[in-house]
Protein backbone atom coordinates (compact mmCIF):
# COMPACT_ATOMS: atom_id res chain seq x y z
CA UNK A 1 0.00 0.00 0.00
CA UNK A 2 0.98 3.77 -0.70
CA UNK A 3 1.02 6.39 1.66
CA UNK A 4 -1.77 7.98 -0.13
CA UNK A 5 -5.17 9.83 0.15
CA UNK A 6 -8.41 8.48 2.71
CA UNK A 7 -11.60 9.43 2.78
CA UNK A 8 -13.29 11.06 4.66
CA UNK A 9 -16.76 9.22 6.13
CA UNK A 10 -19.30 11.91 6.96
CA UNK A 11 -23.08 11.19 7.74
CA UNK A 12 -23.87 9.41 4.73
CA UNK A 13 -20.78 7.59 3.56
CA UNK A 14 -20.02 6.03 6.83
CA UNK A 15 -21.86 2.88 7.07
CA UNK A 16 -20.76 2.42 3.63
CA UNK A 17 -16.77 2.25 5.18
CA UNK A 18 -17.70 1.00 8.14
CA UNK A 19 -18.70 -2.48 5.97
CA UNK A 20 -15.73 -2.14 4.30
CA UNK A 21 -13.50 -1.91 7.51
CA UNK A 22 -15.45 -5.47 8.58
CA UNK A 23 -14.28 -7.21 4.95
CA UNK A 24 -18.36 -6.42 3.11
CA UNK A 25 -19.12 -4.77 -0.11
CA UNK A 26 -22.78 -3.29 0.55
CA UNK A 27 -24.16 -0.74 -1.38
CA UNK A 28 -27.63 1.32 0.45
CA UNK A 29 -31.18 0.51 -0.38
CA UNK A 30 -34.17 2.28 -0.44
CA UNK A 31 -36.14 0.50 2.26
CA UNK A 32 -39.34 1.54 0.33
CA UNK A 33 -39.20 0.70 -3.35
CA UNK A 34 -35.82 -1.21 -2.71
CA UNK A 35 -33.77 1.12 -5.48
CA UNK A 36 -30.33 0.62 -4.85
CA UNK A 37 -28.46 3.78 -4.52
CA UNK A 38 -24.15 4.91 -5.25
CA UNK A 39 -22.75 7.08 -3.58
CA UNK A 40 -24.89 7.65 -0.70
CA UNK A 41 -27.22 10.03 0.26
CA UNK A 42 -30.53 10.46 2.65
CA UNK A 43 -33.01 10.41 0.06
CA UNK A 44 -34.24 8.22 -2.76
CA UNK A 45 -33.91 10.30 -6.34
CA UNK A 46 -36.58 7.69 -7.34
CA UNK A 47 -39.91 7.46 -4.29
CA UNK A 48 -37.60 10.28 -2.10
CA UNK A 49 -38.35 7.76 1.04
CA UNK A 50 -35.66 8.87 3.74
CA UNK A 51 -35.44 5.12 4.93
CA UNK A 52 -32.72 2.72 3.53
CA UNK A 53 -30.43 -0.48 4.93
CA UNK A 54 -27.58 -1.21 3.38
CA UNK A 55 -27.73 -4.61 1.30
CA UNK A 56 -25.38 -7.07 0.99
CA UNK A 57 -23.65 -7.43 -3.03
CA UNK A 58 -22.27 -10.39 -4.71
CA UNK A 59 -18.95 -8.08 -4.67
CA UNK A 60 -18.23 -8.99 -8.63
CA UNK A 61 -18.36 -6.84 -11.71
CA UNK A 62 -16.96 -6.03 -15.29
CA UNK A 63 -14.10 -2.97 -15.42
CA UNK A 64 -16.69 -0.65 -17.13
CA UNK A 65 -13.61 1.38 -18.31
CA UNK A 66 -9.82 2.43 -16.97
CA UNK A 67 -7.22 5.10 -17.34
CA UNK A 68 -3.62 4.98 -16.70
CA UNK A 69 -2.46 8.23 -14.58
CA UNK A 70 1.44 9.76 -15.33
CA UNK A 71 2.88 12.14 -13.51
CA UNK A 72 2.55 15.25 -12.64
CA UNK A 73 0.71 13.66 -9.54
CA UNK A 74 0.60 13.88 -5.79
CA UNK A 75 3.95 12.32 -4.66
CA UNK A 76 2.50 9.08 -2.89
CA UNK A 77 0.66 8.31 -6.00
CA UNK A 78 3.59 9.66 -8.74
CA UNK A 79 6.04 7.46 -6.81
CA UNK A 80 3.85 4.22 -7.59
CA UNK A 81 3.06 5.68 -11.70
CA UNK A 82 1.90 4.49 -14.31
CA UNK A 83 -0.68 2.24 -12.20
CA UNK A 84 -4.17 1.94 -13.24
CA UNK A 85 -7.49 3.00 -11.81
CA UNK A 86 -10.79 1.77 -13.15
CA UNK A 87 -14.73 2.06 -12.72
CA UNK A 88 -16.24 -1.33 -12.43
CA UNK A 89 -19.80 -2.04 -12.76
CA UNK A 90 -21.76 -4.67 -10.30
CA UNK A 91 -23.04 -7.94 -11.42
CA UNK A 92 -25.97 -6.80 -9.17
CA UNK A 93 -27.29 -3.54 -10.72
CA UNK A 94 -24.68 -2.37 -13.48
CA UNK A 95 -25.72 1.25 -12.75
CA UNK A 96 -24.15 0.79 -9.16
CA UNK A 97 -20.32 1.53 -10.41
CA UNK A 98 -16.74 1.76 -8.06
CA UNK A 99 -14.07 3.34 -8.68
CA UNK A 100 -11.01 1.63 -7.70
CA UNK A 101 -7.73 -0.48 -8.53
CA UNK A 102 -7.11 -4.25 -10.26
CA UNK A 103 -4.45 -5.67 -7.72
CA UNK A 104 -3.02 -8.85 -8.08
CA UNK A 105 -3.14 -9.35 -4.55
CA UNK A 106 -5.44 -7.63 -1.91
CA UNK A 107 -1.72 -5.57 -0.04
CA UNK A 108 -0.50 -5.11 -3.40
CA UNK A 109 0.56 -2.06 -4.85
CA UNK A 110 -0.94 0.02 -6.97
CA UNK A 111 1.78 -0.50 -10.00
CA UNK A 112 1.21 -4.28 -9.30
CA UNK A 113 -0.60 -5.20 -12.20
CA UNK A 114 0.71 -4.29 -15.71
CA UNK A 115 -2.05 -1.50 -17.17
CA UNK A 116 -1.66 -3.17 -20.64
CA UNK A 117 -3.32 -6.20 -19.46
CA UNK A 118 -6.55 -4.44 -18.29
CA UNK A 119 -9.54 -4.22 -20.49
CA UNK A 120 -13.10 -2.81 -20.23
CA UNK A 121 -15.93 -6.22 -19.59
CA UNK A 122 -13.08 -7.74 -17.50
CA UNK A 123 -14.87 -9.85 -14.27
CA UNK A 124 -13.34 -9.17 -11.39
CA UNK A 125 -14.24 -9.93 -7.22
CA UNK A 126 -13.98 -7.21 -4.46
CA UNK A 127 -11.15 -7.37 -2.17
CA UNK A 128 -9.89 -5.40 0.53
CA UNK A 129 -6.57 -3.75 1.45
CA UNK A 130 -5.04 -3.72 5.02
CA UNK A 131 -6.39 -0.94 7.42
CA UNK A 132 -4.40 2.37 7.18
CA UNK A 133 -6.00 5.07 9.86
CA UNK A 134 -8.69 2.75 10.37
CA UNK A 135 -9.58 3.06 7.13
CA UNK A 136 -10.42 -0.02 4.51
CA UNK A 137 -10.22 0.66 0.61
CA UNK A 138 -12.55 -2.01 -1.52
CA UNK A 139 -10.15 -3.01 -4.52
CA UNK A 140 -10.75 -5.59 -7.42
CA UNK A 141 -9.23 -9.05 -8.47
CA UNK A 142 -9.48 -9.98 -12.29
CA UNK A 143 -11.30 -13.61 -12.10
CA UNK A 144 -12.17 -16.11 -14.58
CA UNK A 145 -15.12 -15.68 -16.56
CA UNK B 1 -52.56 37.28 -17.28
CA UNK B 2 -49.35 35.75 -19.65
CA UNK B 3 -47.95 38.66 -21.24
CA UNK B 4 -44.19 37.50 -21.05
CA UNK B 5 -42.14 39.15 -24.12
CA UNK B 6 -40.09 37.29 -25.82
CA UNK B 7 -36.70 36.60 -24.25
CA UNK B 8 -35.03 35.80 -27.61
CA UNK B 9 -32.74 38.73 -29.02
CA UNK B 10 -33.95 41.41 -25.90
CA UNK B 11 -30.54 41.69 -25.22
CA UNK B 12 -27.05 41.74 -27.03
CA UNK B 13 -23.16 41.84 -26.19
CA UNK B 14 -22.39 45.14 -27.20
CA UNK B 15 -18.79 45.15 -26.04
CA UNK B 16 -15.83 42.62 -25.79
CA UNK B 17 -12.77 43.35 -24.11
CA UNK B 18 -9.27 40.67 -23.19
CA UNK B 19 -5.90 41.08 -21.59
CA UNK B 20 -3.04 39.68 -22.73
CA UNK B 21 -2.88 35.88 -22.96
CA UNK B 22 0.02 34.02 -21.19
CA UNK B 23 1.71 31.22 -19.48
CA UNK B 24 2.65 34.08 -16.62
CA UNK B 25 1.53 37.74 -16.32
CA UNK B 26 3.16 39.65 -13.64
CA UNK B 27 -0.81 41.61 -12.93
CA UNK B 28 -2.98 40.20 -9.72
CA UNK B 29 -5.94 39.08 -10.94
CA UNK B 30 -8.10 41.73 -9.92
CA UNK B 31 -6.20 43.95 -12.13
CA UNK B 32 -6.19 41.25 -14.96
CA UNK B 33 -9.55 41.72 -14.82
CA UNK B 34 -10.05 45.49 -14.53
CA UNK B 35 -7.74 45.67 -17.56
CA UNK B 36 -10.40 43.47 -19.51
CA UNK B 37 -13.74 44.88 -18.71
CA UNK B 38 -12.00 49.12 -19.12
CA UNK B 39 -11.52 47.25 -22.41
CA UNK B 40 -15.05 45.99 -22.78
CA UNK B 41 -16.58 48.75 -21.87
CA UNK B 42 -14.58 51.23 -24.47
CA UNK B 43 -15.02 48.59 -27.22
CA UNK B 44 -18.61 49.07 -26.51
CA UNK B 45 -18.52 52.80 -26.40
CA UNK B 46 -20.11 52.87 -22.68
CA UNK B 47 -19.13 54.58 -19.77
CA UNK B 48 -18.40 53.11 -16.89
CA UNK B 49 -20.39 55.02 -14.72
CA UNK B 50 -23.34 53.76 -16.94
CA UNK B 51 -22.74 50.22 -15.39
CA UNK B 52 -25.76 48.50 -13.42
CA UNK B 53 -25.03 45.10 -13.46
CA UNK B 54 -22.53 42.87 -12.39
CA UNK B 55 -22.29 38.72 -13.29
CA UNK B 56 -19.32 36.33 -12.91
CA UNK B 57 -18.60 33.28 -11.94
CA UNK B 58 -18.23 31.76 -7.91
CA UNK B 59 -14.93 31.50 -8.99
CA UNK B 60 -13.57 34.86 -9.26
CA UNK B 61 -11.26 36.21 -6.75
CA UNK B 62 -12.32 39.33 -6.78
CA UNK B 63 -15.60 40.47 -5.09
CA UNK B 64 -18.09 42.91 -7.11
CA UNK B 65 -17.29 45.72 -5.05
CA UNK B 66 -13.87 45.66 -5.68
CA UNK B 67 -14.86 45.78 -9.83
CA UNK B 68 -17.32 48.54 -8.90
CA UNK B 69 -15.07 51.10 -6.64
CA UNK B 70 -12.24 50.69 -8.87
CA UNK B 71 -14.21 50.92 -11.94
CA UNK B 72 -16.00 53.74 -10.61
CA UNK B 73 -19.37 51.87 -11.63
CA UNK B 74 -22.68 53.69 -10.91
CA UNK B 75 -25.14 52.12 -8.80
CA UNK B 76 -24.98 47.90 -9.24
CA UNK B 77 -28.85 47.09 -8.70
CA UNK B 78 -28.08 43.20 -10.07
CA UNK B 79 -25.67 41.10 -9.52
CA UNK B 80 -25.13 37.52 -9.41
CA UNK B 81 -22.49 34.99 -9.66
CA UNK B 82 -23.04 31.35 -11.24
CA UNK B 83 -20.90 27.67 -10.00
CA UNK B 84 -19.51 24.75 -11.42
CA UNK B 85 -15.70 26.30 -12.68
CA UNK B 86 -16.23 26.00 -16.49
CA UNK B 87 -19.53 25.05 -16.99
CA UNK B 88 -20.35 28.59 -15.69
CA UNK B 89 -19.20 30.73 -18.28
CA UNK B 90 -22.30 30.98 -20.73
CA UNK B 91 -24.73 30.82 -17.81
CA UNK B 92 -23.01 34.24 -16.44
CA UNK B 93 -23.48 35.92 -19.95
CA UNK B 94 -26.78 34.47 -20.12
CA UNK B 95 -28.13 36.10 -16.83
CA UNK B 96 -26.32 38.50 -17.25
CA UNK B 97 -28.81 38.96 -20.65
CA UNK B 98 -32.07 37.86 -19.04
CA UNK B 99 -31.37 40.71 -15.82
CA UNK B 100 -31.32 43.16 -18.77
CA UNK B 101 -34.32 42.15 -21.04
CA UNK B 102 -36.24 41.80 -17.00
CA UNK B 103 -35.03 45.61 -16.47
CA UNK B 104 -33.39 44.64 -13.04
CA UNK B 105 -30.26 46.73 -14.76
CA UNK B 106 -29.71 48.64 -18.20
CA UNK B 107 -26.00 47.77 -18.63
CA UNK B 108 -24.49 44.62 -17.73
CA UNK B 109 -20.88 43.47 -17.31
CA UNK B 110 -19.73 39.99 -16.77
CA UNK B 111 -15.87 38.73 -16.64
CA UNK B 112 -13.50 35.79 -15.89
CA UNK B 113 -10.49 36.97 -14.81
CA UNK B 114 -7.81 33.89 -13.73
CA UNK B 115 -4.11 33.32 -12.70
CA UNK B 116 -2.54 29.69 -12.98
CA UNK B 117 -1.02 30.02 -9.12
CA UNK B 118 -5.10 31.77 -7.45
CA UNK B 119 -6.07 29.14 -4.92
CA UNK B 120 -8.92 29.02 -6.69
CA UNK B 121 -8.29 28.27 -10.55
CA UNK B 122 -6.92 24.86 -10.10
CA UNK B 123 -9.83 23.86 -7.75
CA UNK B 124 -8.80 20.38 -7.30
CA UNK B 125 -5.57 20.71 -6.26
CA UNK B 126 -5.87 21.91 -2.73
CA UNK B 127 -6.12 18.35 -1.46
CA UNK B 128 -4.96 17.00 2.13
CA UNK B 129 -4.82 13.34 3.20
CA UNK B 130 -8.17 12.97 3.62
CA UNK B 131 -10.98 13.90 1.06
CA UNK B 132 -14.54 14.29 1.36
CA UNK B 133 -17.78 14.99 0.02
CA UNK B 134 -17.48 13.15 -4.17
CA UNK B 135 -14.10 12.87 -3.88
CA UNK B 136 -13.73 10.14 -1.28
CA UNK B 137 -15.06 7.53 -4.31
CA UNK B 138 -12.70 8.71 -6.23
CA UNK B 139 -9.32 10.30 -5.29
CA UNK B 140 -7.92 7.95 -2.70
CA UNK B 141 -7.89 5.00 -5.50
CA UNK B 142 -5.28 7.65 -7.66
CA UNK B 143 -8.26 9.30 -9.84
CA UNK B 144 -6.62 12.41 -8.68
CA UNK B 145 -7.03 15.47 -11.43
CA UNK B 146 -9.73 16.76 -13.73
CA UNK B 147 -7.87 15.00 -16.87
CA UNK B 148 -8.20 11.43 -15.31
CA UNK B 149 -12.08 12.26 -14.41
CA UNK B 150 -12.51 12.73 -18.33
CA UNK B 151 -10.04 10.17 -19.62
CA UNK B 152 -12.55 7.45 -17.68
CA UNK B 153 -14.52 8.87 -19.99
CA UNK B 154 -12.52 8.45 -22.86
CA UNK B 155 -11.74 5.39 -22.84
CA UNK B 156 -14.95 3.67 -22.67
CA UNK B 157 -16.85 6.54 -25.08
CA UNK B 158 -13.70 5.07 -27.61
CA UNK B 159 -14.70 1.46 -26.55
CA UNK B 160 -18.64 1.94 -27.63
CA UNK B 161 -18.06 4.01 -31.00
CA UNK B 162 -14.20 2.72 -32.18
CA UNK B 163 -12.95 6.60 -31.92
CA UNK B 164 -9.62 6.43 -32.06
CA UNK B 165 -6.42 8.73 -30.60
CA UNK B 166 -7.06 9.58 -34.41
CA UNK B 167 -10.03 11.47 -34.11
CA UNK B 168 -8.99 13.32 -30.38
CA UNK B 169 -5.70 14.45 -32.99
CA UNK B 170 -8.52 15.98 -35.26
CA UNK B 171 -9.45 18.51 -32.87
CA UNK B 172 -6.29 19.45 -31.39
CA UNK B 173 -4.86 20.02 -34.73
CA UNK B 174 -7.84 22.40 -35.68
CA UNK B 175 -7.54 24.58 -32.99
CA UNK B 176 -4.10 24.91 -33.46
CA UNK B 177 -4.07 25.82 -36.68
CA UNK B 178 -7.05 28.38 -35.49
CA UNK B 179 -4.66 29.70 -32.77
CA UNK B 180 -1.41 29.95 -35.39
CA UNK B 181 -3.64 32.53 -37.15
CA UNK B 182 -4.31 34.41 -34.10
CA UNK B 183 -1.91 36.81 -32.99
CA UNK B 184 -3.47 36.98 -29.04
CA UNK B 185 -3.09 33.18 -28.74
CA UNK B 186 -0.72 31.81 -26.41
CA UNK B 187 0.41 28.94 -29.23
CA UNK B 188 -0.05 31.66 -31.97
CA UNK B 189 3.84 30.86 -32.82
CA UNK B 190 3.74 27.33 -32.14
CA UNK B 191 2.50 24.83 -34.62
CA UNK B 192 1.57 21.33 -34.07
CA UNK B 193 1.45 18.01 -36.17
CA UNK B 194 0.30 14.76 -36.24
CA UNK B 195 3.21 12.98 -35.30
CA UNK B 196 4.14 15.55 -32.61
CA UNK B 197 0.55 14.51 -31.27
CA UNK B 198 1.13 11.38 -31.37
CA UNK B 199 4.33 10.66 -29.85
CA UNK B 200 3.61 13.37 -27.04
CA UNK B 201 3.61 12.18 -23.34
CA UNK B 202 1.05 10.78 -21.66
CA UNK B 203 -1.27 13.16 -18.68
CA UNK B 204 -3.81 10.31 -18.44
CA UNK B 205 -3.96 7.24 -20.69
CA UNK B 206 -5.77 7.63 -23.21
CA UNK B 207 -5.03 11.23 -23.67
CA UNK B 208 -1.82 12.77 -23.92
CA UNK B 209 -0.44 16.61 -23.42
CA UNK B 210 -1.77 17.92 -26.45
CA UNK B 211 -5.45 16.50 -25.09
CA UNK B 212 -5.32 18.76 -22.53
CA UNK B 213 -6.24 22.44 -22.20
CA UNK B 214 -3.09 25.49 -21.40
CA UNK B 215 -2.52 26.92 -18.49
CA UNK B 216 -3.04 30.37 -18.51
CA UNK B 217 -3.09 33.88 -16.88
CA UNK B 218 -5.74 36.28 -18.66
CA UNK B 219 -9.09 37.99 -18.58
CA UNK B 220 -11.78 38.33 -20.80
CA UNK B 221 -15.03 40.78 -20.36
CA UNK B 222 -18.27 41.95 -22.25
CA UNK B 223 -20.81 44.07 -22.24
CA UNK B 224 -24.52 43.49 -22.57
CA UNK B 225 -27.40 45.55 -22.94
CA UNK B 226 -30.82 45.93 -24.48
CA UNK B 227 -31.15 45.27 -28.06
CA UNK B 228 -32.35 49.07 -28.99
CA UNK B 229 -29.45 50.21 -26.88
CA UNK B 230 -27.75 48.09 -29.25
CA UNK B 231 -28.71 49.16 -33.09
CA UNK B 232 -27.03 52.79 -31.85
CA UNK B 233 -23.77 51.94 -30.46
CA UNK B 234 -20.37 51.27 -32.92
CA UNK B 235 -20.02 47.57 -33.05
CA UNK B 236 -22.50 45.07 -34.98
CA UNK B 237 -24.75 43.76 -32.08
CA UNK B 238 -24.53 40.04 -31.39
CA UNK B 239 -27.80 39.23 -30.46
CA UNK B 240 -28.75 37.19 -27.61
CA UNK B 241 -30.92 34.75 -29.40
CA UNK B 242 -31.06 31.61 -26.60
CA UNK B 243 -29.26 30.49 -23.93
CA UNK B 244 -29.93 27.85 -21.26
CA UNK B 245 -28.16 25.68 -18.77
CA UNK B 246 -28.68 22.21 -17.36
CA UNK B 247 -27.94 20.51 -14.01
CA UNK B 248 -29.02 17.08 -15.53
CA UNK B 249 -30.75 14.48 -13.28
CA UNK B 250 -28.75 12.29 -10.97
CA UNK B 251 -25.34 14.39 -12.21
CA UNK B 252 -22.19 14.28 -10.23
CA UNK B 253 -19.81 16.54 -11.33
CA UNK B 254 -17.25 15.58 -13.16
CA UNK B 255 -17.50 12.18 -11.50
CA UNK B 256 -20.51 11.31 -13.61
CA UNK B 257 -19.71 7.52 -13.36
CA UNK B 258 -22.96 6.95 -11.23
CA UNK B 259 -25.69 7.79 -13.88
CA UNK B 260 -26.87 5.11 -16.38
CA UNK B 261 -25.58 6.62 -19.23
CA UNK B 262 -22.59 8.70 -18.44
CA UNK B 263 -21.72 9.44 -21.96
CA UNK B 264 -25.01 11.49 -21.95
CA UNK B 265 -23.60 14.12 -20.23
CA UNK B 266 -25.00 17.61 -19.47
CA UNK B 267 -24.96 18.86 -22.90
CA UNK B 268 -27.48 16.90 -23.67
CA UNK B 269 -29.85 18.62 -21.13
CA UNK B 270 -28.54 21.93 -22.15
CA UNK B 271 -29.05 21.10 -25.80
CA UNK B 272 -32.46 19.79 -25.48
CA UNK B 273 -33.78 23.49 -23.37
CA UNK B 274 -31.28 25.43 -26.15
CA UNK B 275 -33.26 24.09 -29.19
CA UNK B 276 -36.33 24.66 -27.87
CA UNK B 277 -35.73 28.49 -27.12
CA UNK B 278 -34.43 29.07 -30.13
CA UNK B 279 -36.08 29.83 -33.70
CA UNK B 280 -33.50 27.70 -35.20
CA UNK B 281 -31.69 24.16 -35.04
CA UNK B 282 -27.99 23.26 -34.98
CA UNK B 283 -28.23 22.26 -38.49
CA UNK B 284 -28.25 26.55 -39.75
CA UNK B 285 -25.12 27.15 -36.83
CA UNK B 286 -22.33 28.67 -39.12
CA UNK B 287 -19.79 28.58 -36.25
CA UNK B 288 -19.43 26.83 -33.05
CA UNK B 289 -17.12 27.29 -29.50
CA UNK B 290 -16.94 24.82 -28.12
CA UNK B 291 -15.87 23.80 -24.43
CA UNK B 292 -12.48 22.12 -24.68
CA UNK B 293 -10.86 21.55 -21.50
CA UNK B 294 -9.87 18.48 -22.65
CA UNK B 295 -10.10 17.47 -26.79
CA UNK B 296 -13.06 14.45 -25.56
CA UNK B 297 -15.09 17.01 -24.47
CA UNK B 298 -15.74 18.59 -27.89
CA UNK B 299 -16.87 15.33 -29.29
CA UNK B 300 -18.97 14.71 -26.53
CA UNK B 301 -20.21 18.37 -27.26
CA UNK B 302 -21.03 17.39 -30.89
CA UNK B 303 -23.36 14.66 -30.18
CA UNK B 304 -25.13 16.51 -27.55
CA UNK B 305 -25.53 19.47 -28.92
CA UNK B 306 -26.96 17.46 -32.61
CA UNK B 307 -24.41 18.40 -34.84
CA UNK B 308 -24.09 14.23 -35.33
CA UNK B 309 -25.61 11.31 -34.09
CA UNK B 310 -24.11 9.58 -30.90
CA UNK B 311 -21.05 7.95 -31.65
CA UNK B 312 -20.21 9.79 -34.73
CA UNK B 313 -18.20 12.66 -33.45
CA UNK B 314 -15.31 10.99 -34.27
CA UNK B 315 -16.03 11.13 -38.20
CA UNK B 316 -17.31 14.30 -38.01
CA UNK B 317 -13.82 15.43 -37.55
CA UNK B 318 -12.14 13.81 -40.15
CA UNK B 319 -11.07 15.90 -43.59
CA UNK B 320 -11.31 18.85 -41.40
CA UNK B 321 -14.36 18.95 -40.03
CA UNK B 322 -13.47 21.39 -37.35
CA UNK B 323 -11.52 23.62 -38.84
CA UNK B 324 -12.42 26.68 -41.34
CA UNK B 325 -14.33 25.78 -44.44
CA UNK B 326 -15.11 22.11 -42.68
CA UNK B 327 -18.96 21.28 -41.42
CA UNK B 328 -18.46 22.76 -38.24
CA UNK B 329 -15.34 25.94 -38.05
CA UNK B 330 -14.78 25.56 -34.20
CA UNK B 331 -12.83 27.14 -31.92
CA UNK B 332 -11.70 29.46 -34.54
CA UNK B 333 -9.33 31.67 -32.28
CA UNK B 334 -7.96 28.57 -30.76
CA UNK B 335 -10.14 27.66 -27.91
CA UNK B 336 -9.13 26.58 -24.15
CA UNK B 337 -6.64 24.50 -25.58
CA UNK B 338 -4.47 26.90 -28.23
CA UNK B 339 -5.63 30.27 -27.50
CA UNK B 340 -5.75 30.50 -23.49
CA UNK B 341 -8.25 28.49 -20.85
CA UNK B 342 -10.16 31.26 -18.84
CA UNK B 343 -12.81 28.91 -17.86
CA UNK B 344 -13.97 29.11 -21.27
CA UNK B 345 -14.49 32.95 -21.36
CA UNK B 346 -12.71 33.79 -24.45
CA UNK B 347 -15.03 31.10 -26.14
CA UNK B 348 -17.58 33.76 -25.74
CA UNK B 349 -15.02 36.76 -27.04
CA UNK B 350 -14.97 34.72 -30.37
CA UNK B 351 -18.24 33.93 -30.36
CA UNK B 352 -19.26 37.59 -30.61
CA UNK B 353 -15.97 38.29 -33.30
CA UNK B 354 -17.85 35.39 -35.44
CA UNK B 355 -20.93 37.13 -35.61
CA UNK B 356 -19.31 40.94 -35.95
CA UNK B 357 -16.97 39.54 -39.35
CA UNK B 358 -13.99 40.31 -37.11
CA UNK B 359 -12.48 36.67 -36.20
CA UNK B 360 -8.95 35.98 -37.79
CA UNK B 361 -10.23 32.94 -39.06
CA UNK B 362 -13.72 34.30 -39.98
CA UNK B 363 -16.39 32.09 -41.31
CA UNK B 364 -17.78 33.80 -44.06
CA UNK B 365 -21.09 35.62 -43.40
CA UNK B 366 -21.26 33.99 -40.02
CA UNK B 367 -24.70 35.20 -38.79
CA UNK B 368 -25.34 32.14 -36.12
CA UNK B 369 -22.65 31.55 -33.74
CA UNK B 370 -22.80 28.40 -30.79
CA UNK B 371 -20.87 28.56 -27.87
CA UNK B 372 -21.18 25.81 -24.96
CA UNK B 373 -19.49 25.70 -21.66
CA UNK B 374 -17.95 22.83 -20.35
CA UNK B 375 -19.45 19.42 -20.27
CA UNK B 376 -19.12 17.06 -17.72
CA UNK B 377 -20.29 19.85 -14.98
CA UNK B 378 -23.63 21.38 -14.63
CA UNK B 379 -23.43 23.91 -17.96
CA UNK B 380 -24.77 26.46 -20.41
CA UNK B 381 -24.89 27.23 -23.99
CA UNK B 382 -25.19 30.79 -25.73
CA UNK B 383 -26.79 31.18 -29.14
CA UNK B 384 -25.69 34.89 -30.40
CA UNK B 385 -27.78 36.22 -33.61
CA UNK B 386 -25.95 38.75 -35.96
CA UNK B 387 -27.18 40.93 -38.02
CA UNK B 388 -29.02 39.77 -41.16
CA UNK B 389 -29.72 36.60 -39.68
Amino acid sequence: MIDGLLPAPDDDSAPFWDYCAQGELRVQQCTGCRQLRMPPRPMCPRCRSLESTWAPTSGRGRIWSWVVPHPPLLAAYAEVAPYNVVVVELDDDPAIRFVGNIVATADGPLNQVDPATVGIGQPVQVCFAPPVDGIVLPRWLRIAE
Amino acid sequence: MSNARDPRDAAAIVGIGQTRFARHLDEPEKVLALQAISAALADAGIDPGEVDGLSSYTLETTEEVEIARNLGLGDITWFSQVGYGGGAGCGVVGNAAMAVAAGQCNVAVAWRSRKRGSATSRPWAGVSSRVGGNNQWTRPFGLLRPVDEIAMLTRRYMHETGATRDHLANVALAFRRHANANPAAAMHDRPLTRDEYLSARWVSEPLCLFDNCLESDGAAAVVVCSAERAQRLANPPAYVHAWAQALPRQHQTMTNFFVDDPLEGPAWACAAKLWAQAEIGPDRVDVAQLYDAFSPLVLLSLEGYGFCARGEAGAFTDDGGLELGGRLPTNTAGGGMSEAYLHGFNLITEAVRQVRGTSTSQVPDARWSLVTSGEGVPTGALLLRGEGA
